[in-house]
């Protein structure tokens, strides 16, 4: 008795697909947000499947978040040393970080001491404490950064809307005070001001620095941030699916060969 | 009855071990010349996918313990830490976290082969409540292990999850008391969640075990859902099916590979990129997608007591299946009405998770309603009462010779020439 065996394989892999076609497709409603604004579709060249970071645009993000952003906003799972993942090299990460003072424990006295980080150092965090950030900031918390696009729905594309997302309070709408009309943000009432607008920040190289590009180029930079392994992760991965093909095409060579006696 | 045992391996160093500890002569028992039917299909491979992942689970999950800390105020960053400063930390943290999606799938799609094939009746009664109790110890796995990243979502599902022990009259409010270690979700939670997820794993190995010496004693169901008559209904199971095994762990690794490699968040939630905050609750608090059919039955029910019995009781229900359905056949190939009900059953499950994915309002109320009803009815009505009323077809002679023979039923009666000589197998 011999059966027909790629139909059996597809009817198997088929019954899997469903399944799982299902329940994926039942998870982004689980994780849908009150949104009013449509979700912006930027091209993000991290976003494909084989697609890297543009090691430019990463060093114009970080100019970004430490010119303006890191004024109010963490990013305590970094270190200075995870810059090399952006394209800088040791001498240039040691000046970055040896440009900012951090707390360095206490002196020989007991009493807090400060100084010049090295790249061993995590980002300094502007804020000592939450109940400082939200002092300094009408009661709200900056959240930390370093996470931050895996951590919002929508991920690049949300982070990109809030920055860009930005208006007039549309007439007869109430604001509270010192929150600021934005489009993306549920609610549309954000504590957090406009941070960019055209022309911020002063990129080197002379990239352009419209509003839209240095949301950009920051939001690749967050992104980096939040999944620093991701170019790595794909390369080891397009090798390991091709190895399993290549197996799998051999498994099943090996196995009709075995059953060819079988009927 | 003690002495030594006859080997027959040829190598003077395992005949040596052979001889004093059986182990090699029992392999070769129950892995190696093990008779099963020749006739298996590909959903057949999904036992032995479930082993792969655990063993993957395990594997990873024992690296992982060794920089992960159970502690409320680190076990967050621990995890960040493992993600970005470990070598290769965050392949082993991806591999562990998209692993317990991979063994929920295998398994559930072994549990369907099971209820499809009618792999659960006699004489597979027991087999099959061994495999009910693997199943709750894997759903208790694994809940306690989405706590530990120390998320949002791990702090808010472990609250709601444990709340539900406290519908319980008398001893709820103890078991959740218990279960906190405290006065609510806290370190000493996070605590015995660690030590619970790293034992229960070990609990289901064992259980595994007896799951398989009962499937080695009764012999494996197959497709057509008879008995094994005859040596030439079966194969050995070495080379045959460890050849047959091997081709779909290749397909397995290779789903498993993608959602890894270039999609290792698709089933997270994005909310467990913040850490736990007790005093914000996120907007929608959703389990991991192999729980949602239960959190809709759940949610199904007005009632709290009601609605964690119905939760409860539709796992609980599987361990009565043996006995609930009445009828004689096995395989659904046979059983012409029970074949399309069993995809209803199939539906409603699924549109049971997709209600736990939605919010309980409006129309997610009625379809999870709908939906749980008809689990029930499968369950409770359908199964008994369908068994007594439906007419199977005829059942073939043998594994071999599957063909239906003359007892005059659907596939037509053959000359009695075509029914001798089943091919010999040496």
């Amino acid at each position: 008795m011999m059966r027909p065996l790629g139909f059996l394989l597809a009817r198997t892999c088929a019954a899997g697909v469903i399944a799982a076609g299902v329940v994926f497709a039942a998870l982004p409603a689980s994780r849908a947000v009150a949104q009013e604004s449509p979700m912006p579709h930027e091209n993000w060249s991290f976003e494909r499947p084989f697609g890297a970071f543009d090691p430019a645009a990463l060093q114009r993000g970080f100019q970004v978040y430490s010119q303006v952003c890191s004024n109010c906003h963490s990013m305590e799972q970094l270190h200075y040393r995870d810059l090399s993942g952006i394209g800088l090299n040791a001498s240039e990460i040691k000046a970055i970080a040896a440009g900012v003072t951090v707390p360095q424990g206490t002196d020989d006295q007991g009493n807090p001491k400060e100084g010049p980080a090295t790249p061993a150092n995590q980002f300094r965090s502007p804020f000592p404490n939450e109940k400082a950030a939200r002092a300094a900031n009408n009661g709200a918390l900056p959240p930390d950064l370093s996470l931050i696009v895996n951590a919002r729905e929508g991920g690049p594309n949300y982070i990109y809307g809030i920055l860009t997302g930005f208006a007039d309070a549309p007439s007869g709408f109430k604001m509270q005070d010192g929150m600021y009309y934005n489009k993306m943000f549920a609610g549309h009432q954000i504590a957090m001001p406009p941070p960019l607008q055209d022309g911020t920040v002063t990129f080197t190289e002379g990239a352009g620095n419209s509003l839209g590009q240095e949301a950009h180029d920051v939001v690749s930079f967050l992104y980096w941030a939040a999944n620093p392994e991701m170019v790595e992760r794909k390369q080891i991965g397009v090798r390991v699916v091709l190895f399993l093909v290549f197996m799998t095409g051999l498994t099943y060579a090996v196995k009709r060969k075995v059953w060819s006696d079988v009927h | 009855m003690a002495g030594l045992t006859k080997s027959d391996f040829a190598n003077p160093v395992i005949n040596w071990i052979d001889t004093r500890l059986p182990i090699f002569t029992m392999m070769q028992k129950e892995y190696g010349v093990f008779p099963t039917p020749k006739n298996f299909n590909y959903f057949w491979n999904f036992g032995a996918l479930a082993m792969v992942s655990l063993a993957i689970m395990v594997l990873t999950g024992i690296f992982l313990a060794m920089d992960y800390q159970p502690n409320t105020a680190l076990a967050f960053n621990s995890v960040q830490h493992i993600m970005r400063d470990v070598n290769y930390g965050w392949l082993i943290r991806y591999v562990h976290q998209n692993g317990a999606s991979m063994f929920f799938i295998v398994t559930y799609i072994h549990i369907f082969r099971g209820a499809y094939y009618g792999s659960y009746k006699s004489p597979r009664e027991l087999l099959w409540i061994l495999g009910v109790v693997i199943l709750l110890l894997m759903m208790a796995t694994a809940f306690m292990g989405y706590v530990l990243p120390w998320g949002q979502m791990s702090y808010w599902g472990a609250t709601v999850i444990i709340n539900l022990f406290s519908a319980f009259p008398l001893v709820g409010q103890k078991i959740v008391t218990l279960l906190w270690g405290g006065f609510s979700v806290d370190n000493p939670t996070l605590n015995r969640f660690f030590a619970l997820h790293y034992l229960l794993p070990f609990v289901l190995i064992g259980v595994i075990f007896l799951h398989i010496a009962a499937l080695h004693i009764t012999g494996s169901n197959n497709p057509l859902g008879i008995d094994v008559k005859s040596p030439q209904d079966t194969l050995p199971f070495h080379p045959y099916y460890t050849i047959k095994d091997s081709v779909g762990i290749c397909v397995f690794l290779i789903v498993f590979a993608i959602l890894v490699f270039f999609a290792p968040n698709f089933l997270g939630d994005p909310n467990n990129f913040i850490p736990a905050n007790p005093l914000q609750t996120p907007a929608d608090i959703v389990p991991e997608w192999y729980f949602l059919p239960y959190y809709a039955i759940l949610r199904s029910v007005p009632n709290k007591l009601l609605g964690v019995c119905m939760m409860f009781g539709s796992l609980l229900v599987l361990f009565v299946m043996p006995w609930l359905d009445t009828s004689p056949v096995r395989s659904a190939r046979f059983r012409p009405i029970y074949r399309q009900l069993i995809w209803l059953w199939v539906a409603a499950v699924v549109l049971l998770g997709v209600c736990g994915a939605h919010k309980p309002e409006g129309i997610w109320v009625i379809l999870s309603r709908i939906g749980t009803l008809y689990y029930f009815l499968h369950m409770l009505v359908i199964l008994p009462v369908l068994g007594k009323l439906e007419r199977p077809l005829p059942l073939p002679e043998s594994i071999s010779h599957p063909v239906t023979g003359g007892r005059g039923g659907g596939g037509g009666p053959l000359p009695s020439g075509a029914t001798a000589k089943p091919m010999e197998k040496a």
